[in-house]
């Protein structure tokens, strides 16, 4: 076999256990969700093979999924918002730190070690009615009785970003550290001022890592359930509590499938549209 | 007048003084070079200038005026740097207007000086393209063009020339001498490159460790060098041990190792104060190699035996040892150059040497 040949199967080679992997776990059971929403529940409880609309005109056309479906794009827009707000500032200082980045950058990475959900319920032990501020508030003689600050949407959107800063902050990290800091300085001695240098050069070129950062912060918050279960209250469900409540709960899993296409087709429109204006490149690099 | 002093200037860092109490005055419309090896506290002086670092101690004027305290975007400096640090995002000429923006010019005006400035660096037709669209020598000029077109009071270069080819680096001194001549802008350029030091400055401050070692003009840091350092650095020297035993008439005469009696010019050797031990110093390319037995015109003369040949084109550098002493000579080649091993005669005309105290 000729050199060139072998090169070429070289990254199939590589690529084939990954591959298996994608196509056997993802592509193959999003196939049987795909078929499974055309199928219908019967009075029963039973599904029935087929191909019935039924769930997909359910889904598409009651107000009351239309509603959760925007509340949840409402929420995850703040919470990519305030993100970006308060994640960018860290992001400068990490990249413009000097010895301690590698320190930064661990201490960043620490939140990973303990699972997403005992770091959503840790807000209970802050916020809740015997948590840590109603306690230190009481012991003050601020407040006689405990203020109730949990289970609305403020708290899930509070929770959302405490998951979801990391995120951001390090892609605009990668961003920022990859721009030349001299570009800076020929910015401020051209007569800008610090403040004007960064308006004119840095921020403009760290606008692909903000924008990386955004569609994660953005996709992985429209798709979350566990954060409103835990930390809002009965009328905060977002998109992805309602797929939870027809497949667990209700055991409706064809009404499920078709409500899980749906917020799947809204968020790969997102991905699609990001890819086609900026592409994914500057997302693998945030996430390499 | 001059349009940069810097008086007593200390730089520390923590612990670490990186530049040692030094004063300079660099005149106007000047090009002036601050060369050294990396470490010698050159670019930490050149950048207490441009104002992206502060002086320890000491002050600094820019025309007269005390600019400790002024910011950079205040001080109307032009910059260069090495890796040319050109907006990857704005056009060419979005790049060259950038400083007169924040100056207030009006966009017809300002449209007319970037023309000109283009035209200036010989790239008349690229301000619409994007700067990962020219080459590294483009982008210098267009760097360079940036910098000239705000008018500034001192031109900051920091090694511009050091990313690019060698080829290229040679045509672009010759052509940023000419527009620093053109423009007549006050200039301090910063470079490890002794040759290009020597080829375009008017006054070459050498340094080291910190500390200013000599400042002249290129031939007299060249040929008459104020320490070993600068013998060294610039250029390949032998540097022998002697000792001063007096004078005559306006030359002073050295005792050396291996050439015995040297009569030094006066003038080559101006810190050489009192009688005593001192170094006579001899420029490679001024130790000529002549087959044995070759006759002596008015020049020492000493038997030597070729230890190592460089061949180099248009040169070779020999090795050469005569009794225990290795000497390095630099010939232009005539015909075929000697081989190792062979017995040569070392010629040397004294009035070619110089003389340095022993440190």
């Amino acid at each position: 076999m000729s050199v060139e040949r072998r090169e070429a199967r070289q990254p199939w080679i590589l690529l084939s256990p990954a591959l298996v992997a994608v196509t056997l776990l993802l592509f193959v059971p999003l196939l049987f969700i795909v078929v499974y929403s055309f199928w219908l529940r019967t009075a029963t409880g039973a599904d029935q093979a087929g191909f019935f609309l039924d769930n997909w005109n359910e889904a598409l056309t009651d107000g009351f999924y239309r509603d959760i479906l925007l509340n949840t794009l409402k929420i995850a827009a703040i919470t990519t918002i305030v993100c970006a707000l308060m994640g960018y500032p860290a992001a400068y200082f990490i990249a413009r730190s000097r010895g301690n980045k590698a320190i930064l950058l661990l201490l960043l990475m620490l939140p990973f070690w303990i699972s997403y959900i005992i770091r959503t319920m840790s807000w209970i032990n802050i916020l809740g009615v015997s948590g840590a501020v109603n306690s230190i508030l009481i012991s003050l003689g601020i407040i006689n009785e405990p203020i109730q600050m949990l289970y609305n949407e403020t708290t899930v959107i509070l929770g959302l970003v405490h998951f979801l800063l990391p995120f951001m902050i390090l892609n605009v990290f990668v961003s920022l550290d990859g721009i030349d800091e001299t570009l800076e300085d020929a910015a401020h001695s051209l007569g800008a001022t610090r403040w004007q240098s960064f308006l004119e050069v840095t921020l403009p070129l760290s606008l692909p890592g903000l924008a990386a950062g955004g569609l994660l912060c953005f996709v992985l918050g429209a798709g979350t359930y566990i954060t409103p279960l835990v930390l809002g209250g009965p009328t905060d469900a977002m998109f992805a509590n309602l797929v939870f409540e027809a497949i667990i709960t209700q055991l409706n899993w064809p009404l499920g499938s078709a409500l899980s296409l749906m917020l799947l087709a809204v968020l790969g429109a997102l991905v699609a549209i990001y890819n086609r204006y900026l592409g994914m490149a500057q997302l693998m690099k945030g996430l390499g | 007048m001059s349009s940069v002093t810097l008086t007593d200037i200390v730089k520390r860092f923590e612990a670490f003084t990186a530049v040692h109490k030094t004063s300079l005055d660099i005149p106007d419309g000047a090009f002036v070079t601050l060369l050294g090896p990396s470490g010698c506290g050159k670019t930490t002086t050149l950048r207490m200038v441009a104002g992206l670092l502060d002086p320890t101690e000491g002050e600094i004027l820019i025309k007269g005026r005390k600019v400790n305290d002024v910011p950079i975007h205040k001080r109307n400096l032009g910059l260069v740097f090495q890796n040319y640090a050109l907006f990857p995002h704005k056009t060419i000429a979005e790049n060259v207007a950038f400083g007169l923006k924040y100056r207030g010019v009006a966009k017809e005006d300002a449209r007319k000086r970037v023309q000109e400035a283009l035209d200036l660096v010989q790239l008349p037709g690229v301000g619409d393209r994007y700067p990962k669209q020219l080459s590294g020598g483009q982008q210098q000029r267009i760097a360079l063009a940036r910098a000239i077109v705000i008018e500034p009071d001192v031109l900051l270069l920091d090694e511009p020339l050091s990313a690019l080819d060698a080829n290229l680096r040679e045509d672009m001194r010759v052509e940023l001498k000419r527009i620093q001549e053109r423009i007549g802008v006050t200039t301090i350029f910063v470079t490890h490159d002794q040759s290009e030091a020597l080829a375009m400055s008017d006054q070459i401050v050498v340094m080291s460790n910190g500390r200013v070692e000599q400042v002249g003009p290129p031939e007299q840091v060249y040929n008459t060098p104020a320490s070993e350092f600068v013998a060294n650095f610039l250029g390949a020297s032998n540097i022998l041990p002697a000792r001063h035993v007096g004078s005559d008439g306006d030359a002073v005469l050295l005792d050396a190792d291996t050439f015995g009696r040297v009569a030094v010019p006066a003038a080559k050797a101006p810190n050489l104060a009192s009688e005593g031990p001192a170094k006579l110093v001899i420029r490679a390319e001024k130790l000529q190699l002549a087959p044995s037995g070759t006759p002596v015109n008015g020049e020492l003369a000493i038997d030597a035996t070729v230890e190592t040949v460089d061949y180099q084109g248009q040169a070779v550098r020999y090795f050469v040892r005569a009794g225990h002493t290795q000497l390095q000579a630099i010939n232009m080649i005539d015909e075929r150059p000697f081989s190792e091993g062979a017995q040569v005669s070392l010629r040397l005309r004294p009035r070619d040497c110089a003389a340095l105290p022993a440190s």
